[in-house]
């Protein structure tokens, strides 16, 4: 149970450290100094949901497991983070599309784990949740403004949702692990998930004029440890300083 | 009144200690000298982005990570207040941005130095925020009502900053072996640079005795680098390196640091161009903005779409 726990705060964790790293590569290279700034901010608040679930699973873990043990010095099949999230900063739109469909599904799941049997997760869950739904708020401005702005936003920001779309399929496919939290009253539903996710789609992408692809979904796995050829290169430059320098203080 | 009964009025009030508005007449000088200083601030602060946030994906720990992005986001917010007060001068941030992405204004050269190691961030909040704040302390009661409040709150960020630039050092001379000589280097490559970013010797500084009148400076060049170096050189003892300077010595009579001359020709040539990371900082800036250029279209596009929307609703 406890191997399993653990395993849960990794899925979580994961997609907002993976998530925050790809934001963070973009600081101070933003389109305007606005977006750049609320970028960054979007980053802070992923790394502060991932130190507090991993100093949680650091504790569930216990022995000599720190938050950093555990953010750094996994190998890369352990890391159990979403393929949506480590999709790269191709553009503007890639970044803003990538970000809406990550925050339509996670605001729904923190809303579920607020009401967690664990009192760690749902006390993690109700203060991110507030960061969630500023971020949704954000993002899905941003899919309207890009979606229905220019010609060449149009098409831009249609690009990228037909790219990131067959990456969605994994975020509701349910892993053995979230069946069991799911069970124990410790995780959250994700069939539950998808609706409130359809219907937050549907609503965006009409105001946006922005088609639903109807494009199949990828044979990806990241939730059981196996991601695309992006997650090593990530992995190598978050690991650096741990790697190249072991078992020192920072 | 005439411009000399003008031109008098306007330095009674400075001289009464009195903050000048944006909308206050006063000398087209003073306008332009306040255009390109607060700019060049603002560029400063966003190229100074660039060094520190390449090492936000290499951070080594997660507290790290975050103190370095809340800093780096701290200093675009100062870019944004300092643009900001640059525009109360009749400028838009888009010309700004052009004379910055031209070539044609200048920001503070230390950024044209690499940050080549983990430390480097230490050393560059211990010793290129710790002379910032110098400057700005000073600049906290600068004539300039705008500039003079952007500063305020923008000094409280910058000590923030600076000691958590030193606690970096501190964690790592308080470490390995290997850590320890990584702080040594940092401060090798970043001392010079930094007491550089005083700009010229008093005597090579013609813009100082106009600056001080209108009190846009009310210390010189060389005042200010003397007090640097006399704040920061116990901190280096405590922290156990050596500043790479023979010559440094306590001068009990003058009651300040006697230290070795500064290599100008260094300096000037950084300030043409030719530093280490000049061009990829220039380069950096500029890709960001034009890869930009169709998202704020596109922003702008759809505001007016909105905004005939909502007249069209209104009509109805």
């Amino acid at each position: 149970m406890k191997e399993k726990l653990y395993q849960y705060l990794l899925m979580l964790g994961d997609n907002s450290m993976i998530l925050g790293h790809r934001l963070s590569e973009l600081c101070g290279h933003g389109p305007s100094l606005e977006t750049d700034i609320a970028l960054t901010n979007h980053s802070l608040d992923l790394f502060g949901q991932v130190r507090s679930y991993f100093q949680y699973a650091a504790e569930v873990k216990g022995g000599e497991a720190t938050e950093d043990s555990v953010a750094f010095l996994r190998y890369e099949r352990d890391y159990l983070n979403t393929i949506l999230v480590e999709q790269p900063n191709t553009d503007f739109a890639h970044v803003i599309g990538r970000q809406f469909l990550f925050d339509a599904y996670h605001l729904p799941l923190l809303e579920q784990l607020m009401e967690s049997n664990d009192e760690t997760i749902a006390a993690i869950a109700a203060k991110s949740i507030k960061e969630s739904r500023y971020h949704l708020r954000f993002s899905s401005s941003w899919v309207k403004r890009l979606g229905d702005g220019t010609d060449e936003s149009h098409q831009k920001m249609q690009a990228a949702i037909n790219h990131l779309f067959p990456f969605i399929h994994e975020l509701f496919r349910e892993t053995p692990i979230e069946k069991e939290m799911k069970e124990l009253g410790i995780g959250a539903d994700l069939s539950l998930i998808k609706e409130r996710f359809d219907e937050k789609i549907k609503e965006v992408f009409a105001e946006a004029t922005l088609e639903i692809p109807q494009i199949p979904s990828r044979q990806v796995n990241g939730k059981i440890g196996i991601h695309t050829e992006q997650m090593g290169f990530i992995l190598a430059e978050l690991q650096y300083m741990q790697r190249a320098y072991p078992n020192m203080t920072w | 009144m005439n411009t000399q009964d003008l031109e008098k009025k306007f330095q009674d009030r400075i001289d009464a200690g009195e903050k000048i508005e944006p909308k206050d007449w006063m000398p087209e000088k003073y306008r332009k000298t306040h255009i390109r200083q607060i700019s060049q601030h603002a560029h400063s602060e966003i190229v100074g982005m660039l060094p520190e946030g390449n090492w936000i994906s290499r951070a080594p720990s997660l507290r790290r990570k975050v103190a370095l992005l809340a800093k780096v986001q701290d200093e675009g917010g100062h870019g944004l207040y300092l643009y900001s007060a640059a525009e109360t001068l009749g400028i838009s941030r888009d010309e700004l941005f052009n004379q910055l992405h031209t070539g044609k204004a200048k920001y503070s050269s230390i950024f044209n130095y690499p940050a080549l190691t983990w430390a480097d961030i230490g050393a560059i909040g211990w010793l290129v925020d710790g002379a910032a704040i110098i400057n700005q302390v000073m600049l906290t009661r600068t004539s300039f009502g705008p500039y003079a409040r952007a500063m305020v709150r923008i000094c409280k960020e910058e000590s923030f900053h600076q000691r958590q630039g030193y606690e970096i050092l501190l964690t790592l001379c308080n470490g390995t072996e290997v850590q320890k000589a990584m702080a040594q280097d940092a401060l090798n490559r970043w001392w010079w640079p930094s007491l550089m970013m005083f700009g010229p010797r008093d005597e090579e500084s013609p813009n100082t005795a106009q600056s001080v009148k209108w009190k846009i400076k009310r210390k010189t060049n060389d005042e200010l680098r003397q007090q640097f170096v006399d704040n920061t050189i116990p901190q280096a003892e405590i922290l156990g390196i050596t500043v790479p300077d023979p010559d440094l010595k306590w001068n009990e009579e003058r009651g300040h640091y006697d230290f070795g001359a500064i290599d100008w020709s260094e300096f000037w040539n950084v300030v043409k161009g030719n530093g280490p990371c000049n061009k990829e900082r220039l380069a950096a800036r500029n890709a960001a903005w034009d890869n930009g250029a169709w998202v704020r279209e596109a922003a702008l596009a759809h505001s007016e779409k909105q905004a005939k929307r909502e007249e069209l609703k209104q009509a109805i």
